[in-house]
């Protein structure tokens, strides 16, 4: 872990560890804390890194990189048995005491070299510097990495920065001794890449033909924007921020329903303001992709922490009865595919699709292997009819599954209106009580052929199971790490990740609720909002919960900790 | 193309003598004048009398909500700028609602029509006092006197960088109509302020208050800002015709993106990965 003050560099620092990992072959998983400032507070970035695949950080600290004084004092319970502590003390004053015996202090003079480099802030490439020579790691990736990602500052930067990690990697080899407990090998290249939550729900996005997006900015929804902004002219994807959500919704339905895949992103501040555009989607079913990055509210509440406290709002946001999809990824991968599947459901459905993520799934860097995101991805644009020769457009027909013909403006014989008022078959506006039920009831029916294309949740573990834990979206990765610690204690434990929200597979998960012997549901809310709901759709109780709402993501151990205390009752 | 060919099934309900009537007439002769086609033209209505207009003419038609009209025109422009956008909304609609949007738009010259229908009043929703009421009108919500001054759109729309600014009377047909061809032929955001008499809820700003206090625009360059500025800022005698018009590019010239075709004509099938997962290794 690397801590220091806002402004310090430290996200670039430790995305650059973990990128040096990753190239070498190791996987990685890294979280980001920070407040909601630019300069000041406290900022970290805790990378973990392993041999074999990893779903989620842990609380422990191997090595703990501090470029101030609060950081030795708000981490160092985490470091572990004889773990290092990297400082410069002349920064950073440890006095007799300070810290425990068994740790190894590695005093760097951080402050020096970067100086001596022409820029103090490079403290922290002096430090990472200093890291690889602790746990021997190659010196050539991380040059590799420092030289790729400040390729863009030009070469006096980049000279500099690899000048100090060098004399910094020089410093530790010359005064400490080599044998720090833990070592990191690079190992051989599996096509490794190392994103995030948002940079995945983009590409997805860009996969599935999305060529516009608009937004306005708001963490931890902001790195999406910044991902389709840099490559809107690689790709061809129109990128606008507009001047604010309720705008950004509104110009992605325009855009659509011009023809053109469309999508914005947000979080749950600017979905307050989206959630008029939600309902004229549905009205005109207009195909839109919403991602809702969650931050904890209410309000401003947290707004660089994670929560799941936005579900019911998802499910429930603007007035009247419509359908919509929520889909809720719970890594890198299922953000991936799952947005890329978002368009063709909205196209296919003619309605708005929303898809969940939240800081620490949007912000967290996971390693994975190429290969995943190389995947088949077919367009289905549903049905969008070229043109119309049978006498006046019926863009809202009645159909047996709720889905109309759709045209775009432009295409022959295809003159129709849509509105916001209720409508008949051909666009006219209609009060009529018997149109309104029946359009109504048309809309509604879409459900039942979209629950056809749900899949079953997803089941980890065995199929009989001692405990049989719940969990939906990001909190998949810190459950399967938990799964990992009882597993080593020959406890049996299943776990139903439920990824797809709206339409609920209602059948299937009471199934496999009622087989299962004790049940343990992990959210990061309150009111076990996914709990509520499987109440609701399926009659069952889960039995206990851990219902966390600190801002921070549960930790395995903490689900661990839960799950005995319940097989223990 | 003759007026009467956009007309569709409906016939306008409004009350009698309602100044829409006039508008949706200038509009008709206007589109037919400009030759529309109707398959390439979307007429986009926000909420209030005047949501109803693409029920009346004969194009494709969205109707958004209450204050949205011109972020949908734009998602529509930036697909498809082969569309011709037309977007026809009320004063509460275009500037208390949707003002923030109306401001926008107009810095970034978005290439489209907006025909803001201004009664001075709320009339959908039964005369409550609007961004354009005078000071001191009775209404519903302000039975004791409105006590804020109106906004002046000619003037903030000259000062948000709108390329053509005009202003019509929904009783003057002809001379309105005019001016929305003159609109729909300006390349950029034209924006087209009508005075419209609110028979049942406005008794102030009548049919016989305007032909009193309005006089045509004359002897007067649009090209001049500043003399549009002082035309704009005038309150007792009210100018209409145009009072500013500049050639500049308009939003859609400016994106890359479009600029060989309109993203709807794109090919979107089997996006290359390898660049992105490349920058992730
Ligand atoms: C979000 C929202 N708020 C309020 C309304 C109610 N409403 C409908 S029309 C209208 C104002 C109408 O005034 P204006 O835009 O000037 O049009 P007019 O009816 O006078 O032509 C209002 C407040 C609404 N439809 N939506």
């Amino acid at each position: 872990m690397i801590g220091g003050k806002a402004g310090y560099g430290i996200m670039v620092t430790g995305m650059i560890f973990s990128k040096s990992c990753v190239r070498g072959g190791l996987h990685v998983f890294d979280s980001v804390e920070y407040p909601s400032l630019i300069r000041g507070g406290h900022n970290t970035y805790h990378v973990r890194v392993e041999e074999d695949e990893i779903h989620s950080h842990i609380e422990l600290i191997d090595i703990l990189v501090a470029l101030n004084k609060e950081t030795v004092d708000k981490h160092k319970d985490k470091v572990t048995e004889r773990g290092a502590i990297i400082y410069d003390s002349s920064e950073t004053e440890i006095n007799e005491g300070d810290v425990r015996k068994d740790i190894r202090m590695y005093d760097i003079p951080l402050l020096e070299i970067a100086k001596e480099h022409g820029n103090e802030l490079m403290m922290n490439t002096v430090a990472l510097g200093a890291t690889m020579a602790i746990v021997d790691y190659d010196l050539g990736i991380l040059e590799g990495v420092i030289k790729d990602e400040f390729s863009d500052k030009g070469k006096d930067v980049v000279n500099s920065n690899i000048e100090s990690a060098r004399d910094g990697y020089n410093n530790a080899r010359a005064n400490y001794n080599n044998n720090f407990r833990s070592k990191l090998s690079p190992s051989s290249d599996k096509g490794m890449i190392l994103l995030t939550g948002n940079d995945a729900i983009a590409m997805g996005a860009i996969r599935a033909g999305c060529r516009f997006y608009s937004a306005y900015p708001m963490t931890p929804a902001s790195s999406i924007l910044h991902y389709m902004a840099a490559h809107e002219l690689s790709k061809g994807v129109v990128v606008k921020q507009t001047e604010d959500e309720i705008s950004a919704i509104h110009t992605a339905i325009g855009a659509s329903f011009a023809g053109a895949r469309a999508m914005t992103a947000t979080s749950g501040g600017g979905f307050c303001l989206m959630s008029e555009g939600l309902g004229l989607a549905a009205l005109t079913e207009t195909p839109l992709v919403i991602a809702l990055c969650q931050r904890a509210g209410p309000s401003t509440g947290l707004a660089t922490r994670t929560e799941q406290a936005d579900l019911r709002f998802a499910m429930h946001a603007s007035q009247g009865e419509f359908p919509r999809v929520i889909m809720a990824p719970g890594d890198v991968e299922e953000a991936f595919t799952l947005t890329a599947k978002a368009f063709n459901l909205a196209e296919k459905y003619q309605i708005p699709v929303i898809v969940m993520s939240d800081k620490h799934l949007s912000e967290s860097h996971k390693s994975s292997e190429k290969n995943r995101f190389n995947i088949d991805y077919e367009i289905d644009r549903g049905f969008l009819v070229p043109e119309w020769n049978d006498g006046e457009f019926r863009r809202f027909m009645i159909t047996d599954n709720g889905v109309s013909p759709r045209a775009l403006p432009g295409q022959e014989g295809t003159v129709f209106r849509t509105s916001s008022y209720e409508r008949d078959e051909y666009g006219w506006n209609s009060e009529s009580p018997e149109n309104r039920t029946a359009m109504n009831d048309k809309r509604i029916r879409k459900t039942e052929s979209i629950i056809s294309e749900i899949p079953d949740p997803s089941v980890y573990g065995p199929e009989d199971a001692d405990i049989t834990l719940i969990a939906w979206g990001s909190t998949k990765g810190a459950v399967l790490e938990a799964m990992k610690f009882l597993e080593k204690e020959s406890i049996n434990a299943n776990f139903i990740h439920i990824t797809h929200i709206l339409p609920f597979k209602a059948e299937s998960v009471r199934k496999m609720l009622e087989s299962a012997k004790k049940t343990l549901i992990v959210e990061q809310n309150h009111d076990l909002q996914l709990g509520g709901i499987i109440m609701q759709y399926t009659g069952v109780c889960i039995d206990r919960s851990l219902a966390n709402y600190t801002g921070r993501q549960v930790l395995p151990h903490e689900i661990y900790d839960k799950a005995k205390e319940v097989l223990a009752r | 193309m003759k007026p009467e060919d956009y007309n569709t099934q409906n016939k306008p309900v409004w009350c009698p003598g309602c100044g829409n009537f006039g508008i949706l007439m200038a509009v008709k002769q206007a589109f037919a004048k400009a030759d529309l086609k109707k398959k390439e033209t979307v007429v986009v209505n926000g909420i209030g009398c005047s949501d109803k207009y693409h029920q009346y003419i004969d194009t494709y038609g969205f109707e958004s909500i209450h204050g949205r009209i011109l972020p949908v025109a734009m998602g529509l422009r930036l697909a498809n700028h082969k569309l011709k956008v037309v977007c026809i909304g009320g004063d509460g609609d275009g500037y208390g609602i949707g003002m923030c949007h109306f401001i926008h738009a107009m810095r970034r010259n978005l290439d489209v029509t907006y025909i803001v229908c201004n009664n001075q009043i709320y009339g959908l929703t039964t005369g409550q006092t609007s961004p354009t009421s005078e000071k001191g009108f009775e209404t519903k919500s302000t039975p004791n006197g409105n006590i804020e001054p109106p906004v002046n759109p000619i003037a903030l729309a000259l000062a948000s960088g709108a390329t053509f600014i005009a202003r019509g009377f929904a009783g003057e047909v002809p001379y309105l109509r005019d001016l929305i061809i003159e609109g729909l032929n300006h390349k950029g955001f034209s924006l087209i302020d009508v005075f419209q008499p609110c028979v049942t809820f406005n008794h102030k700003n009548t049919y016989e208050w305007f032909n009193d206090k309005l006089y045509k625009l004359e002897d007067h360059d649009p090209k001049d800002r500043d003399a549009a500025v002082a035309k704009a800022s005038e309150t007792d005698k009210l100018p209409i015709g145009i009072f500013y018009r500049e050639e500049k590019p308009t939003y859609e010239d400016e994106i890359e993106q479009i600029s060989r075709k309109p993203l709807v004509e794109q090919d979107i099938s089997g996006v290359k990965m390898d660049d992105l997962l490349d920058e992730l290794s």
